[in-house]
């Protein structure tokens, strides 16, 4: 694929809103994780809450818009100035010619399981003041972004589970080079509610602890909730030499069970494969890889096999769950955030929590942080449905003139 | 305005009235009447028992029209990408999940919990067709038909092979329905493809536009059209059924909709 620029970018985790307080976050290898104190949840779990979600409010005009999901897009969107870089681009390219794609799992479901609370007792119907299309609908943080940045290029949002925020990435690519927009904006945002804690734990793959992405003991993950966006533009003839550059996007599907991965990663390496093919790059160019890593038990061991077959056991890896935890339809947009980071501040970040590597999934896992700058990272998230994306992103001066 | 386009190889269809595109042709082009009847859909035969058993309505109106348009195409289901869209999961589902969640036992069920996320039907035809090719899953609301058909266009465009656009609906049991009305069941799967052969229908040529949608002169058909988020994608397939090159505009967003241009090909 042509590189892309990604030319502003922001997100907003348990650790903190905006870039400033993510990135030191990671360097000071901090994790945002708690124990679960969400709404009337009891399950013996930890979090990712990001603090003061419910003291937005949202404007008059788009007040039907309002739920938890949509108050923390409108958190994530408020930071580092990326409402004036997308008026910026509005202004040069027209609002008609600017896509938004956002991914989503759950939505604003939170707003329709409070409503289930107050079903009418005579006739079960629910609250009048519900309204299902600007809250629960998939769609409604796509449209809410849309009419936020007064926006009116092809739009939608993207549910492939917990690879919806880095499929994003695709779509808007492959629209940009089709000609039907200039730029596009990308994210994810995911909230907490009550079927993804209660639906894990029924899965028995949420963690009483913090979570620990590869560690001998990992045990489950941590669900977080995160907003994170990028502004998506074609590369400039002469991009700044610390420019973010998204280089390959790879799509796999795993066939073979919905809520387990392949157990060899077959699908995740067909990912990894044709996003690196996409960048036009051999597996010795990645310098760190974002790993999916949710820390369950099957879900680490299948993506170490993955990663271990294309890019044997020297790939500086970690994940960053342990920091915000998974954050599920985000958790793709937030890693690109946090590997953006990594290549803009020259560092590759720890995965937190972990102590112990698991013996068996022999990978070069980062413990702590590693001063070395990389110029390409991969990142992967895979989902639900056997959904597998990576992404390649890489900085400027390292791509342009073959670095 | 650019737009962008690709052939039609296959054409698979399910509705109130329309239960596969054999039906649906000849109803559309108005060689037979159209009588409504409700949707039947058949049991989800590829997928193993275990899974089979645990699929719902979304599911298997989703494998019927992918399978019926890649049929007609003469295309192998597990080579295919594939572009899911609809305006919502699988609604009996979420009703029961936000039920229980609403009382004291929240011990929601495993396979309940993975059947309720928006790309179930994504993952369930990946493991019925042993199709390994990327999918998407995408949401636009009454617009999801027009956000797959973009989509769908632009892999074609990208990656110069079939894909396989998927665009289906079904409803909520109450109370959601009452705030979400779908009554039954619709779906409109094509088979979109890079070049002109054998099987090809005819040629799709999309732009946007703020032009007015489109509406059916046929009462019944035109209810189906505005009644299924699927069904916008109806006047697409008249022309096709007719034979006829025409322009139509299909709803999309708000002030944001699709100019179709459809040039039969046989």
């Amino acid at each position: 694929m042509n590189p892309l620029l990604l030319s502003h970018f922001t997100a907003t985790t348990c650790v903190g809103r905006g870039l400033a307080a993510n990135l030191a976050a990671l360097c000071d290898e901090r994790s945002g994780l708690a124990p679960c104190r969400f709404e009337t949840v009891d399950v013996d779990t930890c979090v990712g809450e990001v603090a003061g979600v419910d003291d937005q409010s949202l404007p008059p005009a788009i007040i039907d818009f309002d739920c938890r999901n949509n108050r923390l897009a409108q958190l994530g969107l408020a930071q580092d100035d990326f409402i004036a870089a997308v008026a910026a681009a509005l202004a040069r390219y027209g609002a008609d010619r600017i896509g938004v794609f956002v991914g989503t799992s759950t939505s604003g479901i939170l707003q329709t399981e409070l409503a289930y609370r107050r079903r009418d007792s005579v006739t079960g119907a629910l609250p009048d003041d519900f309204v299902y299309s600007t809250t629960q609908n998939s769609f409604s943080v796509a449209d809410f972004v849309r009419r936020t940045l007064c926006l009116s290029g092809p739009a939608a949002a993207v549910s492939s589970a917990c690879s919806s925020s880095a499929k994003v990435f695709g779509s808007a690519a492959r629209m940009i080079e089709g000609g039907l927009i200039d730029a596009a904006v990308v994210g994810g945002v995911d909230s907490l509610c009550l079927t993804t804690l209660y639906g894990f734990s029924s899965l028995q793959l949420t963690s009483t602890r913090p979570c620990r992405p590869f560690d001998r003991d990992r045990d489950g993950i941590s669900i977080g909730e995160a907003a994170a966006f990028f502004l998506v533009e074609r590369l400039p003839a002469v991009p700044s030499p610390d420019a973010i550059l998204l280089l390959g996007v790879g799509e796999s599907s795993d066939a073979y069970h919905m809520s387990s991965p392949h157990p060899e990663g077959l699908g995740a390496r067909m990912a990894m494969e044709q996003a690196l093919a996409g960048a036009g790059l051999a597996p010795e160019a990645i310098d760190y890889i974002n790993l999916h890593g949710t820390g369950t038990r099957s879900n680490d061991l299948a993506e170490a096999r993955a990663v271990l077959s294309l890019f044997g056991d020297a790939t500086r890896c970690s994940s960053t769950k342990g920091a915000v935890g998974h954050t599920l339809g985000a958790a793709g947009g937030v890693e690109a955030v946090i590997s953006a980071l990594a290549l803009r501040h020259g560092f590759m970040p720890a995965g937190v929590n972990t102590q112990e590597l698991d013996p068996a999934l022999p990978l070069a896992y980062l413990l702590r942080n590693d001063a070395r700058a990389p110029s390409r990272i991969l990142s992967n998230s895979f989902g639900f449905g056997g959904t597998n994306c990576s992404l390649v992103l890489g900085r400027a001066d390292a791509v342009i003139g073959g670095a | 305005m650019p737009g962008v386009g690709a052939f039609i190889d296959g054409i698979g269809l399910v509705g109130p009235g329309l239960p596969n595109w054999t039906v649906g042709e000849a109803v559309l082009s108005g060689n037979a009447s159209y009588v409504e009847q409700l949707v039947e859909l058949p049991a989800a035969a590829t997928l193993p028992p275990a899974e089979r058993r645990r699929v719902g309505r979304v599911v298997k109106l989703a494998l019927a029209i992918g399978y019926q348009a890649a049929a007609a195409a003469g295309q192998d289901p597990a080579r295919l990408a594939a572009v899911f869209t609809a305006s919502g999961a699988d609604g009996d589902t979420c009703h029961e999940i936000c039920q229980m969640l609403a009382t004291s036992d929240r011990q929601i069920s495993p396979t309940r919990f993975h059947n309720s996320v928006h790309n179930a039907p994504a993952g369930y035809w990946s493991i019925a067709a042993g199709a390994m090719a990327p999918s998407t899953s995408l949401c636009a609301f009454d617009g999801s038909f027009g956000a797959g058909l973009l989509e769908a266009i632009c892999q074609v465009l990208a990656a110069r092979n079939p894909v396989l656009l998927i665009a289906y609906d079904t409803g909520y049991p109450e109370p959601l329905n009452r705030a979400r009305p779908i009554s039954d069941a619709f779906g409109i799967a094509l088979l979109l493809s890079p070049g002109r052969g054998e099987p090809t229908l005819g040629r799709v040529d999309v732009e946007l536009t703020a032009d007015a949608a489109d509406v059916i002169a046929d009462p019944a058909l035109e209810s189906l059209r505005t009644g299924y988020p699927a069904a916008r994608g109806l006047p697409l397939l008249v022309a096709l059924a007719r034979r006829q090159a025409r322009r139509q505009v299909l709803d999309y967003l708000d002030h944001r909709r699709l100019a179709v241009t459809s040039t039969p090909c046989r």
